[in-house]
């Protein structure tokens, strides 16, 4: 099987060195805010949420639907369409640049070169008129100065070195007759056309079957592990985070309501709510229990609740959480939470603010 | 009660559709009315030599024509036709539509078959040349050989819009979840076809008012629609045709009052369009 | 008769089907010139006595969503007998079939497709009270109000829209349109794929809930083996049209024999990162069910150490190989 990093034209670097600077984030998110304006009010669909990712890492960014993860993954891309708006005073640094500052041309030379998505539908993503070989050719042309047949050339061996076989015939095919798998391959080699370093992963294997799921799964570790890339994996699957990532964010109502290590995160969840769909979820290798379901809906994002936005249906819920939104407070090694649960554990000291979280106090 | 109410809500938000409604029905109540609308009889000559082709004025407010009619007068009369033609040709147009649309998509794939090749075929006929041709044979054809005529010829679209859209409500899982409840034929196409058909049928017969008014004004001006001296918008603008130069105000009446009386059930329809969707948002 | 049905009805099974084949021809070309068959059902038994709970797991394309179809009498049947409490569906007249339809109901996967958009959830429920007969005018209503407050909706829900509700509140919506005709089965066709994690435990706890108050049998189809290892204590793996396996859910999730099974219980990620299994990746796609395999139907991507000429010339049959636990395996 081929490189494609050797098309990418980025020189190999092994995992850890993938960033500009060593020890500094490959992606640094700080106080992103999303709105949306609708009939129905302002959408705060990201609101305040601080995440970073190290060069060859993979984090994990999971929440329900409505939570706002998919609005981040496109705010990092600077992908969010009107009526969206991305607030000022957020922050998206991508190897030492400010996104959000970029001209439109330079964020265009970012875009599915060292910054890559994988997007949710492998369906909807692929151009129904154009051959699949076509498309990842006219990604690796407008990052790469090549001609149309060096770029061809890249495109089957990208196809090659994502599994696909016969990957000379595929390239001349259409979206449509290909498998569900195969689709989203395709997508996978256009996001590794150009060598990214960090691949951000929206839902990637949602719309898959279960086996199909864990094909396309341990390609991306394959791959990851060859590339030494950084991996986004946003998701609603717990299970895909406990087995794929090193960290994880979760997120509830636009922010981000704990940070942890993925071990122990699982061990221990802080949040009521990371406890609350841990519990929730049915598991394959344990016999029926009854679920303990989370009461309630997600709010809408028009009328996120006041307070700390998930004590309408938080079962430890008193006055401080109605009223006052709780920052991200230290919750072990590496870890927080957004929860005043912590703040009562650790004593009157913890209670002030971190200054990490004090924007979220609002 | 409270559905009507916000299809009223999502019409009124559209604009330039509530006041082509307003006009459509000013033109409407006009037409019904118009003996006492009408400031004149629209056939009295009450001098052919004095009183023809007089500029607008306080006594004729849009002129007079070549045998002194009140032009006002005749453009009032000349809407029973062009409502009354479009209205009718259109409700029965739409009708048959609907009913072949329907039968073709639940009957069997053969009738189907037959219904829609059929349609297929009467599509391809050249509609304005048929209607020419049976009424140059039929000469002074009273009005509703008119109306059946262009009914007969226009509901080809319609069917086929209407059996795409049983088609597709019949694989959906809520007609799916009514059979299974054991909802019997006629249950199914009075609770669940007919309320999402009724939407398309109804902006789809508005929007064919318009065009059928806009035939029949060329039938008439051909001189085969409707006669004269009584008066349709077609027949008018023919008859002012060559005193375009000298008096204007005959041929351009009548051919701004149906370029505005279309453009207002085009955007009536429009608006029908957005009321009826309860997802429409604007 | 009734005697009769009433004197056997504690050892007969509620739902009984036998060799359901279920084959569709579709148009395809440009023109739709070209025709072929789909065999998306390709003789498939089971049985769901009273109170029970038949898990029917498989992926897209395995002929699940087809097969409830069937069962349901939605879709005409090739060949096969669907017995619904001893009676054959398929040889009911047309008046007969709908008072039948009665006991046996379904809960989609896609809420909002299965409600009509243009009608309140209350008309929706009570729809199949009025078709039914079961109720008029005033007792119809609180009918209604009673059976939207059992699966958890607030009364006035019954003046709303479809969408003007979430996801688990319309799938709420769906289970009580289908109570609302006191049905003994309830099909529930992918019921909680389409609803979040915290929300799906919620409708799950929900049909737990209403089968033991109503004595319910459910037909329970999911692409997802952690919900049906949830709700259902037997369960049947389905690929390519066929069952194969079917057992007791703790045998067949603890030591499954099917190759297909091994694989597809390998490939659920568990949320547990201290729990790592061996993964047994399955080459390539399913084949496509126009065209199913010689022999059986799992051969061109079985990883079968064993697999040999038997196993791609002859199509292997449902073997019992433990009291209720069968499999069509030449090599288990």
């Amino acid at each position: 099987m081929s490189d494609p990093r050797a098309p990418g034209g980025a020189p190999p670097s092994a995992a850890g060195e993938a960033g500009p600077l060593p020890g500094a984030p490959l992606l640094e998110i700080a106080d992103l805010r999303v709105a949306f304006a609708s009939e129905g009010g302002v959408a705060r669909a990201v609101d305040g949420v601080d995440l970073a990712v190290h060069g060859g890492e993979t984090v994990g960014l999971v929440g329900e639907s409505g939570c706002g993860k998919s609005v981040t993954a496109l705010a990092i891309l600077r992908l969010v369409e009107h009526p969206g708006l991305i607030a000022h005073g957020s922050r998206v640094r991508f190897e030492g640049r400010d996104l959000l500052a970029l001209a439109e041309r330079d964020i265009r030379a970012v875009r599915g070169n060292h910054l890559a998505l994988i997007p949710q539908e492998p369906a909807a993503a692929l151009n129904p008129v154009l051959t699949v070989g076509s498309q990842i050719a006219e990604v690796i042309r407008a990052h790469q100065h090549v001609t149309r047949a060096v770029a061809a050339w890249r495109a089957v061996e990208l196809l090659t070195s994502v599994g696909i076989p016969d990957a000379e015939k595929r390239a001349g095919q259409y979206a449509h007759q290909l498998s569900g798998g195969m689709r989203q391959r395709v997508l996978i080699a256009i996001a590794l056309a150009c060598g990214p370093h960090l691949l951000i992963a929206d839902e990637p294997t949602t719309a898959l079957d279960v086996t199909i799921q864990a094909e396309i799964l341990e390609l991306l570790d394959g791959l990851q592990r060859r590339l030494g890339m950084a991996v986004l994996l946003i998701t609603h699957n717990l299970a895909l985070v406990a087995e794929r990532t090193r960290r994880v964010y979760v997120m509830y109502a636009g922010q981000i309501v704990e940070e942890a290590p993925t071990g122990a995160l699982f061990a221990a969840p802080a949040h009521p709510y990371t406890q609350g769909l841990m519990a929730a979820v049915p598991r394959a290798d344990r016999p029926a229990e009854r679920l303990a379901a989370i009461p309630g809906q997600v709010p809408p994002a028009t009328a996120w609740p006041s307070g700390c936005r998930f004590h309408p249906r938080c079962p430890f819920a008193w006055e401080k959480c109605r009223e006052e939104m709780p920052p991200l407070l230290p919750a072990g090694e590496g870890r927080s939470a957004r929860c005043w649960l912590l703040a009562e554990r650790q004593g009157p000291d913890a209670k002030t603010p971190s200054p990490q979280g004090a924007s979220g106090g609002r | 009660m409270r559905a009507l109410r916000r299809g009223w809500l999502r019409f009124r938000a559209h604009r330039a559709a509530v006041a082509a409604g307003l006009l459509v029905a000013v033109l409407a109540i006009a037409a019904a009315f118009a003996p006492l609308v009408a400031p004149a009889d629209p056939l009295a000559q009450p001098d052919p030599v004095a009183l023809q082709n007089q500029p607008p004025s306080a006594a004729h407010l849009l002129g007079t024509d070549r045998f002194s009619r009140d032009v006002l007068s005749r453009i009032v009369y000349g809407a029973r036709v062009s409502l009354g033609v479009g209205a009718a040709a259109a409700l029965l147009a739409v009708t048959v539509g609907a009913l072949v649309g329907l039968a073709a998509g639940l009957a069997s794939p053969a009738v189907d078959q037959l219904l829609m090749r059929s349609v297929d075929v009467a599509l391809a006929l050249p509609r304005v040349f048929l209607i020419l041709l049976v009424l140059a044979l039929w000469e002074n054809a009273p009005p509703w050989v008119v109306v059946l005529l262009i009914a007969l010829t226009g509901w080809f679209q319609t069917s086929r819009v209407v059996r795409a859209l049983v088609l597709r409500l019949r694989e959906s899982e809520f007609v799916q979840a009514a059979r299974a409840l054991g909802s019997g034929r006629p249950g199914l196409v009075r609770r669940h076809l007919l309320p999402h058909l009724a939407p398309t049928i109804i902006v789809s017969a508005t929007l064919d008012v318009g065009n059928i008014i806009l035939l029949e004004s060329g039938l008439s001006y051909l001189g085969l629609g409707i006669r004269p001296p009584a008066p349709s918008w077609g027949n008018m603008i023919q008859d002012g045709k060559d005193q375009l130069f000298s008096a204007p105000w005959v041929a351009a009446a009548p051919g701004l009052a149906l370029l505005v009386t279309v453009v207002a059930f085009n955007l009536f329809g429009d608006g029908l369009q957005a009321a009826f969707d309860p997802r429409d948002r604007r | 008769m009734d005697g009769e049905r009433s004197a056997v009805s504690g050892t007969r099974p509620l739902l009984e089907v036998a060799d359901l084949v279920v084959h569709f021809t579709r148009r395809t070309g440009l023109f739709g010139t070209r025709r072929e068959t789909v065999q998306a059902v390709n003789g498939v038994s089971f049985a769901i006595g009273r109170r029970e709970t038949l898990g029917l797991v498989g992926e897209s394309g395995c002929g699940k969503t087809t097969l409830a179809r069937a069962v349901l009498h939605l879709v005409e049947r090739t060949s096969g007998t669907v017995r619904f409490d001893g009676a054959d569906l398929a040889a009911l007249r047309p008046a007969e079939l709908r008072r039948a339809r009665r006991r046996l109901q379904i809960v989609f996967q896609d809420p909002y497709a299965s409600l009509n958009p243009r009608m309140t959830i209350g008309r929706a429920v009570r729809e199949g009270l009025e078709v039914h007969r079961l109720a008029r005018g005033a007792e119809a209503d609180r009918r209604v109000r009673a059976l939207l407050e059992e699966v958890g909706l607030p009364a006035d829900a019954a003046d709303a829209y479809p969408h003007e509700f979430s996801g688990g509140q319309r799938q709420r919506a769906g289970i009580a349109r289908a109570l609302a005709v006191e049905p003994e089965l309830l099909v529930c066709d992918e019921p909680v794929s389409a609803l979040d994690v915290s929300v799906q435990a919620q409708v799950l706890n929900l049909l737990a809930d209403l089968q033991v108050r109503r004595g319910l049998s459910y037909l329970f189809i999911s692409h997802d083996l952690a919900v049906v290892r949830h709700v259902a204590p037997r369960v049947a793996v389905m690929y390519l049209g066929r069952i194969v396996e079917e057992g007791p859910a703790d045998a067949l999730y603890a030591a499954p024999r099917h190759p297909y099974t091994q694989a597809l219980l390998s490939a659920v990620p568990v949320p547990d990162p201290t729990t790592r299994r061996a993964r047994i990746v399955l080459p390539g796609d399913p084949p496509s069910p126009v065209h199913p395999p010689a022999g059986c139907p799992f051969h061109p991507r079985c990883p079968h150490p064993a697999k040999d000429q038997t196993c791609l010339t002859v199509r292997p049959e449902l073997t019992q190989l433990a009291p209720g636990h069968r499999v069509a395996c030449h090599k288990a």
